[in-house]
């Protein structure tokens, strides 16, 4: 039976409260990771390593975070992405809600789109394709 | 390079299990200042024990090609002193396997069979993951004397050396 949408976040918030060391009720689903939770770009890699184990999956670095997107010149203009750096964006990343981040598309403020919900988001749709 | 704080391989098992010795002696200067009087191993030291043994075991799984960085100390914690005379293990063991980014490791630390302390961490291959950032071509963490080491440890040691 496939793991439902709540059983995730559960685990989703074990995790980060692991890596964190941050409090439960501090993990909602609209809570970003760096700003509200404090990670630092390092705790990603644990936070990582931490949902392959908890999930059995694997997270290639580029799925989560596209860096490819954002270091490539046809795509960032003064530290902004143009309209086919959003499109190419938001194809990679489905998990993400972009409606902010669009408005001002400064790849500084990308970090914003990382939620707790994009994570679970994530993981669903990992798991759905397992 | 004196900054190591293991003498020796005893077991090595390639990118998964890796188990390190150390012999704590009183002729070694911090030993007198932590604390005069009353000798004791300090616990970060043995931190930094766990993260070489580790952190070799991870480079290792590679060919020492990547710059392996201990990116994280996930969980630290003692249970007693470790003084002079004790043989210290390193015992690491890698989460799952080393993947393209780094690997996590889960330590546990002995004198004899007791157990001393438990030490998880996280390790980064620095130029997979701060890109943007430019770092030296050459390998500044397996840098060539350790490699030299390394070499004469292997031709000399024989049997006793696991790596």
């Amino acid at each position: 039976m496939p793991m439902s949408k709540d059983e995730i976040f559960d685990k989703v918030r074990a995790t980060l409260v692991d890596a964190l060391s941050v409090d439960d009720d501090d993990v909602r689903a609209d809570a970003t990771v760096m700003g509200d939770l404090g990670a630092e770009s390092i705790d990603f890699l644990d936070i990582v390593f931490r949902l392959e184990k908890t999930f059995g999956i694997k997270i290639p670095q580029e799925e989560l975070m596209p860096r490819d997107i954002l270091q490539n010149p046809d795509y960032v203009v003064d530290k902004k992405l143009n309209a086919a750096g959003l499109a190419a964006l938001k194809k990679a990343m489905p998990h993400a809600d972009l409606t902010n981040f669009e408005k001002s598309p400064e790849i500084d403020r990308l970090a914003e789109v990382f939620t707790v919900g994009a994570i679970v988001k994530f993981i669903e749709a990992k798991l759905a394709s397992k | 390079m004196r900054w190591i704080w293991f003498d020796r391989f005893v077991e090595f098992e390639s990118g998964k299990r890796a188990v390190a010795v150390k012999n704590v002696t009183l002729a070694e200067d911090h030993l007198h200042d932590h604390f005069p009087g009353y000798p004791i191993m300090p616990h970060s030291l043995m931190i930094e024990g766990m993260a070489q043994t580790a952190g070799i075991l991870v480079g290792e799984a590679r060919g020492f090609s990547e710059k392996v960085i201990l990116a994280k100390v996930k969980r630290a914690e003692f249970f007693t002193l470790v003084r002079p005379g004790d043989t210290i293990r390193y015992q690491a063991t890698v989460d799952g396997e080393v993947t393209a980014s780094g690997a996590s490791t889960t330590g546990r630390i002995f004198v004899g069979e007791e157990p001393v302390g438990e030490v998880d961490l996280v390790f980064s291959h620095i130029d997979k993951n701060m890109s943007g950032l430019e770092f030296p071509e050459e390998n500044f963490v397996f840098t060539g004397e350790f490699q030299a080491l390394l070499k004469t440890y292997r031709q000399q040691g024989g049997a006793k050396v696991a790596l």
